[in-house]
């Protein structure tokens, strides 16, 4: 592993601060994904900013309705958490379906988001890798692609983002809370933290560089019927095929409004609003949704099954959620 | 206990020093900052039952409890953990009186070579706290009213592989835990 420095700060003004002072810098949280790289040669700051005791590890009501989720809380408290868990399940559902026990004890709400998209290849140093080594190929488009992106890639990358949370948080319309080096605060729709690879695919996020996640604002609850189904390999502790975050109100078995995001798909988190609007007149939602959201799909001859296979857990999810609100009652 | 020099014989000669828990028992020691925990606890302090299988997270034979939490000792610096009190396989029992889940993965036969049982172990002790403090996972059917089926051990564990696949006995020795605390 390169060597590096290493600070401890208490403050997010701190943080920054400590950022912009010493070059090579990278901040640190639950470190279950940098320290990963770092061991592989593939992530080598040389400075490390651990902003681990900045406080910011709580979550908080807000006075108008909605929650304010503190960058530094792990994934196992928020999803934990008895307002998430009523409030917002489909957050709780997509948070204990990633990872493992000690990785969500572990893992940062900030930290989450901020993983690396990634694929076999990112983490192959003896084979090309655009976001490894701009301009240096892609082993994946031609190689072993059925776990990549079918939608949102490009010809530089078909890396998928693996959060199941951030799939949640986009059905969610989270926001993403940040201060920069220069003090200035801002406020990122979730839909825009993160970035398509186009031609730069090393370029994940829209963070200036130094500018620090301090929190995540889940507006207020939404209600209705709440589901996030995972489709995986293995029954436990591994990356999506598809997975679907579905925030769904009915009357009666009328389905009168929706929020659909897919997740393994995409290098972000895939929704496609429009797909979503007028849906109580359509009578195939979910065939319409599927065919919006995944009109611009490329898949290779190896994921094209993920198109099939997200229509029809979609359909099934609507099925689903339609009886729980018809009074089969599961959450 | 042995002390084993923590840093790189090229390492600048202000080294960061760490204090922590191990066990209860007070630790301070220079170290390279690129010392995962699980090495720390290995090669500083000779403490050997934690053990290194993947080093990546995966296998959970690393797995200890940092502030009573279960969490991969191989994905974390030491030099993190200032402060925080650290329990390791040795800690969780003494050699005259195991600790109820050391005794009931003898009883129950949750091992064949026994590599990855002091990360099972201190995982399932982990786990049991979790479900004790309500948290769900991901086979929970209702939010609101958990209980711990044998699909909730194995989902709750899946974080620690057994490539001797003792895994029918894990489970049951983690249920008689379990049932026994309830």
């Amino acid at each position: 592993m390169r060597r590096f420095t290493y600070e401890r700060v208490s403050t997010p003004t701190d943080a920054v601060m400590a950022f912009a002072r010493t070059a090579g810098s990278r901040y640190i949280a639950g470190g279950t994904n940098l320290i990963d790289l770092m061991k592989l040669g593939i992530e080598g700051p040389a400075h490390l900013i651990d902003i681990n005791r900045t406080g910011l590890d709580s979550v908080e009501d807000i006075p108008e309705g909605g929650l304010r989720v503190g960058a530094l809380v792990r994934n196992a408290d928020l999803a934990g958490d008895p307002r998430v868990v009523s409030g917002y399940p489909v957050l709780t559902r997509a948070l204990v379906s990633g990872a493992s026990g000690q990785l969500r004890n572990k893992a940062s709400t900030a930290g989450n988001l901020l993983q690396r998209t990634r694929c076999a290849y990112f983490y192959s140093a003896d084979l090309p890798c655009n976001k490894r080594q701009p301009g240096a190929g892609c082993a994946a488009i031609g190689g072993l692609s059925r776990g990549m992106a079918v939608v949102g890639g490009s010809a530089a990358c078909i890396a998928t983002h693996p959060s199941d949370m951030a799939v949640a948080l986009r059905a969610l319309d989270a926001i993403v809370e940040t201060i920069r080096p220069d003090g200035a605060a801002r406020s990122i729709p979730l839909a825009d933290l993160h970035l398509l690879p186009g031609k730069t695919p090393h370029i994940e996020t829209s963070l200036a560089p130094g500018e620090l996640i301090t929190g995540v604002i889940l507006p207020g609850p939404l209600g209705g019927i709440h589901r996030y189904l995972k489709l995986r390999d293995r029954a436990s502790y591994a990356f999506a095929n598809v997975s679907i975050a579905l925030v769904a109100h009915f009357e009666e078995h009328a389905l009168r409004a929706v929020r659909v995001a897919f997740g393994g798909v995409a290098p972000k988190p895939w929704r496609v609003e429009a797909a979503e609007a007028g849906i109580a007149d359509i009578p195939d939602p979910a065939g319409h949704i599927a065919d919006a959201v995944f009109a611009s799909a490329q898949p290779t001859a190896q994921n094209r099954f993920k198109l099939r296979l997200a229509r029809k857990a979609l359909t099934v999810l609507l099925d689903d959620a339609r009886a729980e609100a018809l009074g089969d009652k599961r959450t | 206990m042995a002390q084993t020099p923590a840093l790189p014989p090229d390492h600048p000669a202000s080294a960061p020093v760490v204090s922590l828990s191990v066990n209860g028992s007070p630790q301070s020691m220079a170290i390279d900052p690129r010392m995962t925990l699980l090495d720390a606890l290995r090669e500083a302090l000779g403490m050997t039952g934690t053990k290194k299988g993947c080093d990546q997270g995966q296998c959970g034979a690393c797995t200890v409890l940092v502030n009573g939490r279960r969490i991969n000792s191989c994905l974390t610096f030491a030099i993190m953990h200032d402060g925080d009190e650290v329990t390791t396989i040795e800690g969780l029992g003494s050699v005259e009186q195991i600790h109820p889940m050391q005794a009931a993965f003898v009883e129950y036969d949750g091992l064949q070579c026994g590599y990855c049982t002091p990360g099972q172990i201190c995982s399932a002790v982990g786990a049991l706290d979790e479900f004790g403090k309500g948290m769900p996972s991901h086979v929970t059917a209702d939010l609101s009213d958990i209980s711990l089926s044998d699909d909730e051990l194995r989902e709750r564990m899946s974080g620690n592989l057994c490539r001797c696949a003792a895994y029918p006995n894990i489970i049951a020795a983690i249920r008689s835990v379990a049932e026994a605390q309830s």
